[in-house]
């Protein structure tokens, strides 16, 4: 018996301790570091270690270690990538460019490091992400000012940039830029150079213009695929390092001194976007039904009145709270949306309009396509049919039509009156005829007379 | 005293030779009905009990849904897995006949405790009214020239080729049930007409509505009924029967066919209906002026007429001119545009490419007609010189319509469907009024040769020659005359034309009493020409039997080629259709031409985007538009359309046809109707249509080229197509927005999926100027697991 209640409990815990491992948690859990030195692990241990307390769980490898293996059996054994391998010319193991690449489109994120010396396999890996690195493979960005001073470098190759971020402390950064294709969508530069930078080789003399200068020059850029797939891709390793974290940063001919650069909470902002603790939403619970119902019909007909509702949360990095925005929309769409209408919302995470079917029919959908900066686009569409009226939901009498039906009324009675008083009506004549016949003889008959 | 004994003497074998008769023409009805419905099950003997082709499988499917959810239903079908995104309203734009003819037939079987599956029902429907269709031809024909043509109609009908081509077991389309109704429409207006009944002109609009239900043909009938009222006005041969034969039918007809929703206001607002109601308005003019004339005298008629003619004139100017101006503002000038194609044979392939397009609209070549009615050609003009001999009403009806569907048989192939019952029909008559001729002629001869060999023994023989010939006359006139001399009498009530009609008939029979006398041919040439008329009809059996057996019943859908090795068996659509089923989701899109709309839908329950309902030709254009762009405008097109998997029809690799790539120039032409940058010389060397080295780069470039020749070259290394019977032009080739997801066993079907949009977008790739080893390394690495990722 108390084996039984036991075995009770546990089964009625059994729902609970699903949902503690809930699926729909979008944080990545296990991470593959790809490292060139395992010496970077302890020269960028603060990254490291800031992302060990958010949870993750880190695998550090040597890029050329034959033994990597993103995926066993089909099923991925990683959830994101960190390549900071950027000298490498090839992976060990099976993981190749397109092993990589298929990772990302699998819907796995990436952040890849770049360096002075990034190899093609880096710059291949970054440009199939819309990233161009600078093709001279020498070239390294430079600005003359608003480098960083420092006691050592002369060159003015690190920069501290404050370009596209708001940020206590400027940014360092040392390493090679790279531009964004404008039309490519889904690219984001985040971390822009000054109109003065450009990239070149500092070692040798400039004999013609470099190729990337100003602010086309981007040196941090984010990337998120049409599948949400989150990638980052930085021209700089050092940016993540323990000794640019705790550099103190004067921006060169500024006297304000920052005690610590930017690059800690730059780097932990962003590796908090790239491994979805941030800016990740969800639609869940579509309904649409008629006003005034609640089950979903398979079909509607023109000229209802009907209503959508869906609910969106945003995921907080630790649990999923209602998302509050007013510009989510809702196409109800046939090649071309009908009704385009902002959703309400009721600030708990539902959202939620009525309106009319248009007076087409055909095959519509209930069409979401929110796409705004740095949340996961959401992409709902839900088919349903739209009929015209059946044979019997038109209205019978038409006020238009009255002449018509007076008339076939006004016929049909007139048909009656004809074929009930045909037979009478001839008798009667006949009648008549020889009712006068007689007349005709009473009145001639006096005048014989 | 030898009067009346003679008397009786013919008269009790007549009646009994009545009854064998009438006993042995319905043995021969039945006998008929049995050969007409059994031919027709060759394709299913050879191959399976399967629909056919690809209209038969719509209807299929419309009967499915009708007998699972009841005709209400059935009327208000929205479909929305044909048409995406438009979807159809099934029940308002589909003519219910054969639908609800089969849906009852199932019902009856099934309440009968037959169970039958509804593809059964289907597939015999048409083989079961063929035989129906040859009994209205015998009634028909009885009505015109007795019931020896009729039987011989029957016959003829029951293996006309022609009819058989559209009405094999399988072949479930409208034609099926039409030509039936066609028939038994025509034999009531006649019948009408002979008796000048109005319960007979009631059922004839019952079955003008029936045939109204069951095909876009109708029209034919309401223009020919028409046309031969007119014509018997115009004769001179108004009468009452001609009134009630024609306006009752009108009226009702036209208030019945405004009741089938395609037709709907169709029926009184188009140019196909107007010559009834034209005709409608003289038959009552004609028939005030017979009645007037009736009541006054002739002086006072005359004033009449002038001074009615003189008014009505101007009445009419002014309502023809406005009736005019009111048609001509019409674009098409208020025909629909098969029908103009009717009227104007150039017209379809000038202005509308999607009816020129489909093959059963083109005009039919000579041989055809000798394939599809064979000696009935011959025959054809003896029978229209037979109806004339003499003229009947009927008759002259029967003169119209073989003229009118002659002439429409040589515009579009599909008419030689309504073409070849009127054939069979004069053909019936011909052979009828000849062997009559010739059996009497040598029964004559053969009384004379035996009377003088063998005198005394027999009836016959005793009689003397002048007797027999009296005798044969009066049975003859019985048969071709008396007979409907008897029915009229039995039939029409005492009227006062009667008696006329009657003398007429008399007349005629006198007439024609003296006529057969003459007609005596010589015993030797009559037994020859009976002996020549027989191995004519020999012929034609064995001709139809062959086109039964051989020409006419492949379903389409299984394909069968006898070579050196034995019989091949081509099931590669079904094969396709049933991958899409298996494979694909529910709602997934399959895009393809046209042709294989109703097969996806039908067979691989997946929603298309044009079917052979051909009702939007915008939507048609924008397939083929897809079709004939290069691979990324035709992706860009078909993924607004939310297609998933395109279908293609390649014949190379076994020599089909009726392939894709033939059809590929349809695909141009009416997609650049629409869409003026495709353009067909683009896609033509020289005018000339090739897909070897020397076509175009637009055509080797066009979707359908890649999407059918790709790789096609694995298959022989040479690439050479069967069908064209040359090498392709562009050999090795990959496809960047589609991938293959299955091809058939013998590639007749294959069936690309369209790859969703890349999820990165790539940057400017500068590959030739990094380090070439690198990249072909990757290169090469990418290309061994190139079939996995499907981005390159």
């Amino acid at each position: 018996m108390a084996k039984i209640s036991i075995f009770l409990t546990v089964l009625s815990l059994i729902p609970l301790l699903c949902t503690s491992f809930s699926p729909e948690n979008p944080t990545d859990r296990r991470i593959l570091v790809l490292l060139d030195d395992l010496a970077l692990k302890s020269s960028h241990s603060i990254f490291f270690n800031s992302l060990q307390s958010r949870g993750f769980v880190l695998d550090f490898k040597l890029a050329s270690d034959p033994k990597i293996n993103l995926q066993r059996y089909g099923q991925y054994l990683y959830d994101a990538l960190i390549l900071f391998s950027p000298s490498i010319k090839q992976f060990g193991g099976s993981l190749d460019v397109a092993a990589v690449l298929d990772f990302v489109d699998s819907g796995h994120d990436l952040i890849v490091a770049a360096d002075t010396s990034a190899s093609d396999l880096i710059r291949e890996i970054a440009t199939e992400c819309g990233v161009d690195f600078d093709e001279d493979s020498a070239a390294i960005v430079i600005d003359h000012t608003s480098y960083a001073v420092s006691e050592s470098d002369g060159d003015h190759t690190l920069i501290a940039s404050d370009y596209f971020i708001q940020s206590d402390a400027p940014v360092l950064f040392k390493g090679i830029g790279h531009t964004l294709n404008a039309a490519n969508s889904l690219v984001l530069e985040v971390l822009s150079a000054s109109p003065s930078a450009y990239s070149s080789n500092p070692e040798s003399k400039l004999s013609s213009p470099p190729s990337l200068t100003g602010s086309a020059i981007s040196l941090v850029s984010v990337v998120q695929g049409r599948n949400n797939a989150r990638v980052l891709i930085s021209g700089s390793l050092d940016l993540f390092s323990n000794r640019f974290f705790q550099s103190e940063v004067q921006k060169a001919r500024s006297t304000t001194k920052y005690d610590k650069s930017g690059n800690e909470q730059f780097v932990t902002e962003l590796s908090k976007w790239v491994f979805h603790e941030r800016g990740h939403l969800k639609a869940v619970d579509v309904r649409h039904h008629k006003v005034g119902e609640t089950a979903e019909p398979a079909m509607y007909r023109i000229t209802d009145d009907i209503e959508y509702l869906v609910e969106i949360y945003e995921w907080s990095g630790s649990s999923w709270v209602p998302y509050v925005s007013d510009d989510v929309q809702i196409q109800f769409y046939m090649m071309s949306p009908y009704v385009l209408k902002n959703l309400s919302t009721d600030n708990k995470g539902l959202y939620s309009t009525s309106f009319k079917v248009p007076d087409v029919y055909g095959v519509f959908q209930f069409k979401i396509e929110y796409q705004r900066l740095g949340y996961t686009s959401l992409s709902l569409s839900k088919q349903i049919p739209v009929r015209p009226f059946r044979h019997n939901e038109y209205e019978r009498f038409i006020p238009t039509a009255f002449p018509y039906y007076g008339a076939s009324f006004s016929t049909v009675y007139g048909g009656i009156l004809r074929f009930h008083d045909c037979v009478p009506v001839q008798q009667v004549d006949v009648g008549k005829l020889t009712l006068l016949r007689e007349l005709e003889d009473t009145s001639t008959f006096p005048e014989k007379f | 005293m030898a009067t009346s004994l003679e008397s009786t003497n013919v008269v009790k074998p007549d009646i009994l030779r009545n009854a064998i008769g009438n006993v042995l023409s319905l043995f021969i009805l039945l006998l008929i009905g049995i050969l007409a419905f059994s031919i027709r099950l060759f394709s299913v003997i050879k191959y399976e009990s399967v629909i056919h082709e690809f209209d038969p499988y719509f209807n299929y499917r419309v009967t499915q849904f009708l007998i699972k959810n009841g005709i209400y239903d059935f009327w208000n079908w929205f479909d929305d897995r044909t048409w995406y995104p438009l979807g159809r309203v099934i029940g308002g734009t589909v003519y219910p006949g054969l639908t609800l003819t089969a849906g009852s037939l199932w019902r009856i079987f099934n309440s009968l405790n037959i169970p039958l599956s509804v593809e059964t029902v289907c597939v015999f429907t048409a083989p079961i009214f063929s035989a129906f269709a040859s009994w209205a031809a015998y009634l028909l024909t009885k009505e015109v020239k007795g019931t020896g043509a009729g039987l011989t109609a029957a016959i003829l009908l029951a293996m006309v080729p022609s009819y058989i081509s559209r009405s094999v077991a399988g072949s479930y389309d409208n034609e099926a049930v039409a030509i039936f109704a066609l028939i038994f429409t025509f034999y009531l207006y006649l019948k009408t007409l002979n008796t000048g009944s109005l319960f007979y002109a009631t059922l004839n609009s019952l079955s003008y509505f029936y045939m109204v239900c069951s095909w876009g043909g109708y029209t034919f009938i309401i223009n020919l009924i028409p046309m031969h009222v007119l014509l018997c006005i115009a004769t001179g041969r108004y009468s009452s029967r001609l009134y009630i034969a024609y306006a009752p039918f009108v009226v009702l007809g036209t208030l019945l066919a405004s009741l089938v929703p395609v037709v709907g206001f169709n029926a009184v607002m188009t140019s196909e209906h107007f010559a009834s109601f034209l005709v409608f308005i003289i038959i009552h003019v004609v028939a005030l002026v017979y009645h007037i004339k009736g009541i006054l005298s002739p002086k006072m008629f005359k004033v009449a007429v002038t001074l009615v003619v003189s008014i009505g004139m101007v009445v009419c100017f002014a309502v023809i001119a406005v009736l005019i101006a009111l048609v001509a503002s019409s674009p098409t000038k208020g025909w629909s545009g098969r029908s103009l194609s009717l009227l104007d044979p150039t017209y379809a392939s000038k202005y509308i490419p999607i009816i020129a397009s489909v093959s059963e609209h083109q005009p039919p070549t000579w041989p055809s007609y000798f394939m599809d009615i064979n000696v009935l050609a011959f025959l054809v003009p003896a029978g229209i010189i037979a109806c004339f001999l003499p003229i009947t009403d009927a008759s002259s009806f029967v003169v119209l319509y073989i003229v009118t569907s002659v002439y429409f048989s040589g515009v579009m192939v599909r008419l030689m469907l309504v073409f070849a019952p009127a054939a069979c029909i004069m053909s019936g008559i011909a052979l009828s009024e000849a062997f009559d001729v010739l059996t009497r002629s040598i029964k004559f001869q053969l009384a004379d040769i035996l009377g003088d060999s063998h005198s005394g023994v027999g009836d016959a023989a005793s009689n003397s020659r002048n007797g027999v010939v009296q005798n044969d006359v009066s049975k003859v006139n019985k048969q071709s005359v008396g007979d409907k001399n008897e029915d009229t009498s039995k039939e029409r009530p005492s009227r006062k034309n009667r008696k006329k009609e009657k003398e007429n008939m008399e007349k005629v029979s006198i007439k024609s009493r003296i006529e057969k006398r003459l007609l005596v041919l010589p015993f030797e040439t009559s037994i020859i020409a009976v002996f020549l008329l027989v191995l004519l009809g020999g012929f034609y059996v064995i001709h139809c039997v062959w086109a039964a057996a051989e020409a006419y019943s492949a379903p389409s859908i299984v394909l069968t080629s006898h070579s050196h090795d034995g019989l091949h068996v081509f099931d590669d659509f079904r094969e396709a259709y049933a991958w899409l089923s298996h494979n694909t989701e529910v709602d997934d899109k399959v895009a393809s031409w046209w042709d294989y709309g109703y097969q996806t839908t039908a067979m691989a329950n997946r929603t298309v985007i044009v079917d052979n309902n051909t009702w939007n030709n915008t939507h048609i254009a924008t397939v083929g538009t897809a079709m004939s762009s290069p691979e990324k405008a035709g992706w860009e097109i078909f993924n607004s359309l939310d297609v998933k998997y395109v279908l293609v029809v390649f014949g190379g690799l076994v020599g089909y046809p009726s392939d894709d790539i033939n059809k590929f120039l349809w695909m141009v032409r009416i997609g650049g109707g629409v869409f003026p940058h495709i353009k067909e010389p683009d896609y033509l060397r020289d005018g000339q249509y090739r897909i070897d080295a020397q076509a175009t780069p637009t055509m080797l470039n066009s979707l359908m080229y890649k999407l059918s020749y790709f790789r096609f070259v694995e298959t022989d290394g040479k690439g050479y197509d069967r069908v064209r019977r040359t090498e392709i032009g562009k050999k090795h080739f990959k496809l960047t927005h589609f991938e293959e997801v299955f091809t058939t066993h013998h590639w007749m079907v294959r069936i690309y999926k369209l790859k969703s949009p890349k999820n990165r977008i790539r940057g400017k790739s500068k590959k030739s100027k990094s380090t070439p080893k690198a990249s072909s390394s990757t290169s090469s690495k990418r290309a061994s697991t190139g079939k996995r990722n499907p981005w390159h």
